[in-house]
């Protein structure tokens, strides 16, 4: 836990310098130098950089006070001699901070619909290790809540992903649930929900048995 | 008088139909996400502030979305008590120094018991709150609208010097995530001098500033899924309660003789220190049960399942979720992470927050103050009339409910921003915020930074552009602003406030030095 408390701390001051560079840099057509934005301009006001620089200005000396802190073995984390992630932490990351980086990845491809159903089916069956059914069913019935809600109700696409170019799946959705009124798109939340449980009922069965 | 009038009419319209189904269902979630261990009003308010275009879209009214986000913040403060007392896990971490005494009494067999004293207490101390609430709010905007940049740059420095002083983390931790939120806030365009600034690689996601609700999402709903999965390890056992309407009686009965003080004390303490930006309703809470316990006539109770341990942590988070607000809506800063992203609907709602609220947006304001009494009334009722269908939902594991939050939160940054580059910053923020938390870094101040970032650097720059690069424009009282001689006051008052809370963490430390003081606790979100 100390060692990451110092390398988090080195991590954070790396941080904060090279924000500090950024900040000062110029526009290639206002012609001036690195940092001269970092100070008052001639009318007593500080300039577009003064913010950011000094504001990382503190946060660097704070990384280098949470540094010494670590080494002097003065803070609750440095004095702690535990691993920074235990085997359970590295699982929790492996298991699901993994996934949900591959939930936003395959977005791009397979549409976010898509990959939420991937996720969620990964996540029921084999992590939660719940019945096939209600994981299918779960799988199904919230990608297709999410449709109805942000697509259909709110008119607010979410990336299809390269399915889009051709589209055979989305456009016929969209279209077939578009033509439906209020109160029918009300009873296809209320399907789904009637899938849910009985989805759940009948896994319940099959635990039991 | 004045007063009591907008306020009727306010509670008058909270109470058309539409508005109350939305608060029944915003009161309705917010148990549900109160309720669910690991989740609380922060995380639940963030996931689903996408949703107030739609409500915005529907009903055609500006304070309906507002309704619906504040009955959720509402709902989340009395669902922490049921898992609280049921699972002896706090639902939130408001619900922290409810444990103390409720899973006691659960353990005794009295779960009913804790629970409708939770429910009750915390009416008590919303309605309390509410009240105080109504008569603070028109004084201070009034007095508000008289500040100028000095002034507002004060508050803003203040807000952030509460959170150093009196936050009660690490103190080189809790500035370097202040600094980390006003950085995220200033990236895009210096908006005076109209040049690009802190554009990273060229990337077009940062050519405007991050949105408070990419962080807020990525730290509250796919950081704290993580944080949550990494410390709640074995599966935890659930007490029986048995919930009958004379039960409900005798509860309510015991709980006026032996709670009332616990409940004044949560109610008033817990509204003041909901007022301070960075305190908020856990430590609202914990104080509470503190005072509580120092002034009862049987301190040995508590711990072992005292009434008024229950009713002054519960009264008390109700009550500091109201207080927060006041700063939140007469001066435009939020007094808990809470109240930062019902801010940032205020601000996507295309209102701009502050003093003017009061005096421009009338029809606006008071519904939203109404609707404060009514989701209280409605929260308390639908609490104790549906403990049964809750103590059933507590039941749902909770690898359902993980993969939920991560393909709300995903599909929620999407539907609000329209970007994939949010997304994956917001992936990342979570990550970065589960890596820090292990180190113990406080992340609500850099939520409350990347909200304020922007007006407190306007300020700052309007203020010494004003004063010719002086910074005695807020500190000193004799400062000639306009070269008429006046002095100002409320600038350097507020700026010095300011520098002894910054400065407190020092004295602290001499103290400890010399006289070996305890430590504070440290945990709070609110």
């Amino acid at each position: 836990m100390r060692i990451a408390e110092i390398i988090m701390a080195i991590a954070l001051a790396a941080l904060s310098l090279a924000i500090m560079y950024k900040a000062g840099e110029r526009p290639s057509w206002s012609g001036e130098a690195r940092f001269s934005n970092v100070g008052f301009g001639e009318d007593g006001a500080p300039q577009g950089g003064f913010w950011p620089f000094w504001v990382c200005a503190i946060m660097f000396v704070c990384s280098i006070w949470v540094f010494i802190n670590g080494v002097m073995k003065l803070s609750p984390p440095a004095k702690s001699g535990g691993p920074y992630l235990d085997r359970h932490g590295v699982n929790v990351l492996l298991t699901v901070g993994l996934p949900v980086f591959l939930l936003v990845l395959l977005t791009d491809y397979i549409s976010m619909y898509f990959s939420m159903a991937i996720f969620l089916f990964y996540y029921l069956f084999v992590l939660g290790r719940h019945a096939f059914i209600l994981s299918s069913a779960m799988a199904l019935v919230m990608p297709l809540w999410m449709f109805l809600f942000f697509d259909i109700t709110m008119t607010r696409t979410l990336p299809k992903g390269v399915l889009a170019v051709e589209d055979g799946i989305y456009v016929p959705l969209g279209n077939f649930f578009r033509s439906l009124d209020g109160a029918m798109i009300g009873l296809c939340f209320l399907a789904g929900a009637v899938v849910l449980v009985a989805a759940s009922m009948l896994s319940k069965r099959g635990e039991d048995a | 008088m004045e007063v009591l009038g907008l306020l009727l009419d306010g509670i008058l319209i909270a109470l058309e139909p539409a508005n109350l189904l939305i608060c029944f269902i915003g009161v309705v979630i917010g148990l549900f996400v109160g309720a669910m261990p690991g989740l609380g009003s922060v995380n639940g308010v963030a996931i689903l502030l996408p949703t107030i275009f739609f409500i915005k879209q529907s009903t055609g009214s500006d304070a309906a979305p507002m309704l619906f986000l504040a009955a959720i913040y509402y709902g989340a403060m009395y669902g922490g008590a049921i898992s609280s007392i049921m699972l002896g896990i706090p639902g939130a971490s408001t619900a922290v120094a409810t444990t103390f005494d409720g899973r006691p009494l659960a353990l005794k067999g009295r779960a009913e018991q804790a629970l409708v004293t939770a429910a009750l207490a915390s009416f008590i101390g919303g309605t309390i709150a509410n009240i105080f609430f109504t008569g603070f709010a028109p004084p201070l905007a009034s007095v508000a609208l008289k500040f100028g940049n000095p002034e507002i740059f004060a508050l803003m420095l203040l807000a952030f010097a509460t959170f150093v002083g009196l936050g009660g983390d690490d103190i080189p931790k809790t500035i370097i995530s202040i600094m980390l939120g006003l950085v995220c806030a200033s990236i895009g365009f210096d908006v005076s001098e109209g040049e690009p600034r802190l554009q990273f690689f060229d990337l077009t996601g940062f050519s405007r500033p991050i949105n408070f609700l990419v962080l807020a999402i990525g730290v509250y709903g796919v950081g704290e899924m993580l944080w949550t999965l990494h410390t709640t390890r074995g599966d935890t056992e659930m007490s029986k309660a048995d919930v009958s309407l004379a039960k409900i009686k005798t509860a309510a009965g015991n709980t006026y003789r032996e709670g009332w003080k616990g409940t004044s004390i949560g109610s008033s303490l817990g509204f003041f220190v909901g007022i301070l930006p960075a305190a908020g309703a856990t430590p609202g809470s914990l104080m509470s049960y503190g005072v509580a316990k120092m002034t009862s006539s049987k301190p040995d109770e508590f711990g072992k399942g005292s009434i008024d341990g229950v009713a002054a942590p519960e009264a008390a988070n109700n009550s500091a979720s109201t207080g927060a607000m006041l700063p939140m809506m007469t001066l435009g800063i939020p007094g808990s992470p809470t109240t930062a992203v019902l801010l940032t609907g205020l601000v996507l709602l295309e209102l701009e927050p502050g003093p003017r609220l009061f005096q421009d947006q009338p029809d606006f304001v008071w519904p939203v103050i109404g609707s404060f009494y009514i989701s209280n009334l409605i929260a308390v009722l639908v609490n104790l009339a549906f403990i049964p269908l809750f103590l059933w939902m507590l039941r749902m594991p909770f690898t359902i409910l993980a993969p939920i939050i991560f393909i709300l939160s995903t599909a929620g940054v999407y539907a609000a921003t329209d970007s994939m580059f949010d997304v994956w910053l917001m992936f990342w923020f979570g990550l970065a915020a589960f890596m820090l938390r292990i180190l113990n870094y406080p992340l609500a101040p850099a939520a409350l930074a990347i909200v304020l970032g922007g007006i407190t650097e306007a300020k700052l720059r309007q203020s010494l552009q004003w004063s010719d690069g002086s910074f005695g424009i807020f500190f000193n009282p004799f400062f000639d602003r306009d070269g008429s001689g006046s002095t100002y006051w409320i600038a350097p008052i507020i700026a010095w406030i300011a520098v002894i809370l910054i400065l407190m963490p020092l004295f602290q430390v001499i103290k400890r030095r010399f006289l070996r003081g305890p430590a504070r606790p440290s945990h709070w979100q609110g």
